[in-house]
């Protein structure tokens, strides 16, 4: 057994976090930063905090992941770090060129107490970004929220720092997509277009995490929400922000600094959320529904009605993000599955409430945790107090899979030992197929290995 | 290397590179970048702070600590005292592969968990000694382990939670539960360096000497230095164990704190990665008197030559004759799989940057596949992994080194039993065995060889051009930027998930990945065709058509 020390039975816990479900803020902001075309996301602490996000993501993207890190020392961290950030910023704008630097701090600058509005400004006086550069930065203590909340500081730091209001409306919608996969960015861009929706859509990391092999190196690859498109985002006539905990303060600001209305959404995760996001963005772009979406839906639908018996009335346990859990618990109900445990190590008591309202009526005894100790132990302890047909989760999940012998779908950060995530979304409609196709394939493989060759099927 | 095969000069690329840097970094970079001239004896200016914004490859002191040394040893609860991140990225990710053979009360394996006391923002203001106390009862009452490592996070030294006292109470209070404290806070050092100097410092405090059981074997070494990622220890054991060594303790691939606490028991230790683990080797000479020589299981003849040391120190001819036939049943099917190899890979260039070692060592399995390392640094590397032991007494010891606790060790007043004599050492080394004693990378180095110390990406990018080396070998956060070039990057961390490769058959898979590797087809097809074809204008191939 791989958890071998893990016993059924739980005792309660207020100090110790074991197997975690979540990570720290810093990781998320420099994911956001990445999405913006030719910005270089900066660390600002200890060498390790971003040596660890940058191989992190690079092993979930098997993708090019840069940024710098102010290097902090015991000194630095006596002195304050301003000393390491003025001279980092010079440094990236002279070796690197990019067009911005997004800077996010760590527990260790915020602990200390480093103003990075000052510094930013500061290297700004000091003639340290050249004209037409920018800097931008957020605040991302690890000790508060999870990676979600970083990814969320950054959006909002993105907000502060790039939007403007020039007076003149434009007649486009502001989508913040949450923290998803550069493939689901791309596919909430052919949605848009197939509606003839006008969109600005930051963070935008596709292009940027998924880049094309060319024999060609690029710093700064194609994608990535253009600095203009941002600041235009000040004009646009709604925001739609996907998923609470990683988008709505970025869309608050909006409304609070340039009056642009906002709607927060779900992430358009399987059948229904997909459904509220299309009549969402149609409202908001004032276009109509095109009728390839009602084939593109009536697909999703006729592979549920197709494949019910597979997975009506399994058990499902889940782990990742709120954003995410939240309209895949709704998207298994819709298949009639389970959801049994679900955790999620990112706080906020609206995540709890919404999964039981979701839940109330067809899966009313469904175990839910979040913040302190809501991690991954947690939930194979349930997982052996009430076993389940099928756990969804990051790539962590594959040790309790293994020892409990459950079939697994790899689902949210990080994804470690797949490919996939970054090509093939699973948000809308087709999304919602390749997330069923992957339920059913592991399933199904189990049944098939299972059996003892006298109901060994053909067809399934 | 003979004339006529003489590496190319790249000082032109080296003024190049520095061109780009502001004077004051030039100049600070230039010491770093060393053109190999194995006639002098160059100063090589390494483990100084990494230049902020630079982009590096190097990580944290905690990193090193809790990461490389502790993490390899299957039954200790290594407690991370910090905010989450700390602990969740350094959770399963560095690939140190342990057997806890059965269940049971001897098959303990808490590697694959991950514990945290997940600091909040309250514990930051009000100080987390007390958090920490309760997570360390927790993970007691559920585990019951044998020993309990706390790990200090950046924010832990900031506010003063006393990790080490904590440690202590917690320990007397749960009686048969080893626990000890690590002040290994990411931004004491300029690298993981420190933190291995501090895992170092700690294990022989509070786990090294507790158990003064006499191994059974005959030959009793300690494995330093060796964390059995991709089941490298495991093939070296596999090779101990067939010519009669026995290997007390390995610091710290495939390790229990048993073996940590018998390890002052053993006759000789050798020492795989010198950075990481000689402050190990130097105490345990000192306050036991076991020597030290330093050995390479990196490459086949590397083997045979580390196994022969073994023999030499020991003096024993049956052990010696049991090496050599150990050597001549395995050697020739290593020569031979290179030999096959080199069909791919002879005259083919490589560069590493990685580690404190391993930019040494698999510069031997490229010797054995004829091709040419033309550049190589350490990402952590100190001067003396660089230029040899000999410049000790010279290195300047700064701010940043001061700070990292140096142990004051001498010889126990019971325990100390020189295992050879001064003169049987001296004669050993006369013969060229490095007993207690590393000569560096820069001496086994081509002349003309570029070394270069915490390579930056945008020097990794020029050297790329200047050389357009055949295998690029680094980690993870260099992988696909080399790859995007068009290059392919061996990563040396994780073995890209592959290994072993020490001992004999780690040698073989070695060979086989970098045929593997410098023979795939992928490489050739990467532009679009169409893209170097003449004729472009869609109207006139149109037109033919037509």
């Amino acid at each position: 057994m791989l958890l071998r020390h893990t016993p059924k039975e739980i005792k309660e816990r207020k100090a110790l976090t074991i197997n975690p479900a979540k990570t720290c803020q810093p990781v998320g902001a420099m994911y956001a930063a990445l999405g913006i075309h030719g910005c270089l996301p900066h660390s600002h602490g200890s060498q390790g905090c971003c040596s660890y996000h940058r191989s992190v993501l690079t092993r979930h993207y098997k993708d090019p992941i840069m940024a710098g890190t102010s290097s902090f020392t015991e000194g630095s961290s006596v002195f304050g770090g301003q000393a390491n950030l003025l001279q980092a910023i010079a440094n990236m704008f002279t070796i690197y060129d990019p067009d911005l630097v997004a800077i996010h701090s760590t527990c260790l600058s915020e602990t200390i107490g480093d103003d990075l509005n000052q510094i930013a400004q500061k290297a700004i006086d000091d003639g340290k970004v050249p004209e037409g550069k920018k800097v931008i930065f957020c605040n991302t203590p690890s000790y508060i929220g999870s990676h979600v909340t970083g990814f969320s500081n950054m959006c909002t730091g993105i907000v502060k720092g790039l939007a403007e209001h020039t007076g003149v409306a434009r007649d486009q919608v502001n989508i913040l997509p949450g923290w998803v996969e550069p493939s689901d960015m791309r596919e909430i861009k052919r949605i848009a277009e197939a509606m003839g929706a006008r969109i600005v859509m930051y963070p935008d990391t596709s292009d940027v995490v998924d880049t094309p092999q060319t024999g060609e190196y690029k710093m700064y690859p194609d994608g990535g929400t253009s600095v203009e498109a941002i600041a235009s985002s000040g004009d646009s006539i709604k925001t739609l922000a996907l998923g609470k905990w990683a988008s709505e303060d970025a869309a608050k600001l909006l409304d609070s600094k340039f009056k642009v209305p906002f709607d927060v959404l779900d992430i358009p995760v399987g059948l229904s959320a997909t459904d509220r996001f299309v009549e969402a963005l149609a409202n908001a772009a004032k276009v109509s529904i095109p009728d390839s979406f009602v084939a593109e839906r009536g697909r999703l639908v006729d592979v549920i009605s197709d494949m019910s018996q597979y997975l009506h009335g399994r058990k499902v346990a889940l782990f990742g993000d709120p954003d995410q859990l939240i309209p895949l618990t709704e998207f298994l109900l819709d298949l009639d599955m389970i959801p049994t445990h679900i955790v999620s190590g990112t706080p906020g008591k609206k995540f709890t409430e919404r999964i039981k309202e979701l839940c109330a009526e067809r899966a009313p005894n469904v175990n839910v945790k979040n913040g302190p100790q809501a991690d991954i132990f947690q939930l194979h302890q349930w997982m052996k107090n009430e076993p389940v047909d099928l756990l969804m989760g990051n790539t962590y999940g594959k040790y309790i899979a293994r020892d409990e012998d459950v079939p697994f779908v790899r689902y949210g950060f990080p994804i470690l030992d797949r490919i996939g995530h970054s090509y093939f979304p699973s948000i809308g409609y087709t999304g919602g197929i390749r997330l069923l196709e992957k339920i059913l394939g592991t399933i199904m493989d189990k049944i098939d290995r299972d059996s003892d060759g006298t109901d060994f099927e053909l067809v399934m | 290397m003979s004339e006529e095969k003489k590496l190319p000069n790249p000082s032109e690329l080296k003024e190049e590179i520095l061109a780009k840097y502001p004077p004051k970094i030039a100049r600070k970079r230039a010491k770093s970048m060393v053109i190999n001239d194995t006639k002098l004896d160059q100063e090589i200016q390494s483990n100084v702070r990494t230049i902020p914004g630079i982009i590096t490859q190097r990580g944290c002191t905690y990193a090193g600590c809790k990461g490389v040394v502790l993490g390899p040893t299957r039954d200790i609860i290594n407690l991370v005292h910090g905010p989450i991140g700390c602990s969740f990225y350094a959770w399963l990710t560095r690939r140190n592969q342990t057997d806890p053979g059965p269940e049971g009360p001897d098959g303990e394996n808490f590697i694959n968990y991950c514990f945290s006391t997940d600091m909040q923002d309250d514990n930051i203001v009000f100080g987390g000694e007390k958090k920490l106390k309760e997570a360390i009862q927790e993970a007691y009452d559920i585990f019951k382990p044998k020993a309990i490592g706390v790990f200090s996070t950046c924010p832990v030294g900031l506010i003063g939670d006393d990790v080490h006292a904590v440690s202590k109470e917690m320990k007397e209070k749960l009686g048969d539960c080893n626990v000890f404290g690590f002040s290994c806070e990411g931004y004491k050092g300029v690298s993981q360096s420190a933190g291995h100097h501090i895992a170092n410092n700690q294990l022989f405090k509070h786990v090294v000497g507790n158990d003064d059981t006499k191994p059974e074997g005959k030959f009793n070494i300690n494995l330093l230095g060796e964390y059995n990622i991709g089941g490298d220890g495991f093939e070296i054991d596999r090779i101990f164990k067939k010519c009669g060594i026995n290997v007390v303790c390995t610091f710290s691939g495939n390790s229990t704190m048993g073996a940590f606490e018998q390890s002052h028991m053993a006759d000789l230790n050798l020492v795989m990665c010198h950075r990481s683990i000689n402050y190990m080797a130097e105490m345990l000479e000192t306050k036991f008197g076991i020597p030290w020589m330093k050995v390479n299981f990196i490459g086949g003849e590397s083997t045979a030559k580390a196994l022969r040391k073994i023999g030499e120190y020991f003096e024993d001819a049956e052990l010696i004759a049991r090496i050599e036939e150990v050597i001549a049943e395995e050697l020739p099917l290593v020569q031979a799989r290179a030999a096959e190899a080199r069909k791919y890979t002879a005259g083919k260039l490589a560069m590493l940057f990685v580690g404190g070692s391993r930019a040494h060592h698999y510069q031997e399995l490229f010797k054995e596949l004829e091709m040419e390392t033309v550049s190589a640094g350490y990402e952590f590397g100190h001067r003396d992994d660089y230029e040899g032991r000999k410049v000790l007494p010279t290195i300047k010891v700064d701010a940043d080194s001061r700070n990292i606790e140096e142990l004051k060790v001498e010889a126990d007043p019971e325990r100390f039993n020189p295992r050879a004599s001064d003169i049987k050492l001296e004669t050993l080394q006369k013969k060229g065995l490095e007993v207690s004693d590393y000569k560096g990378m820069k001496s086994d180095m081509a002349d003309n060889s570029l070394i270069v110390d915490d390579i930056t990406h945008w020097e990794t990018e020029k050297l790329i051009d200047f050389y357009k080396p055949d295998i690029f070998c680094a980690g993870i956060k260099e992988k696909y930027v080399v790859q995007k070039s068009g290059i392919p990057l061996k990563q040396l961390h994780s073995y890209d998930y592959g290994g072993p490769y020490a001992g004999f058959n780690g040698a073989i898979n070695f060979y086989t990945d970098i045929e593997t590797m410098l023979s795939t087809t992928i490489w050739k097809k990467l532009k679009a065709p169409w893209l170097s074809k003449p004729s472009t204008d869609p109207s006139l191939i149109a037109e033919y058509v037509a």
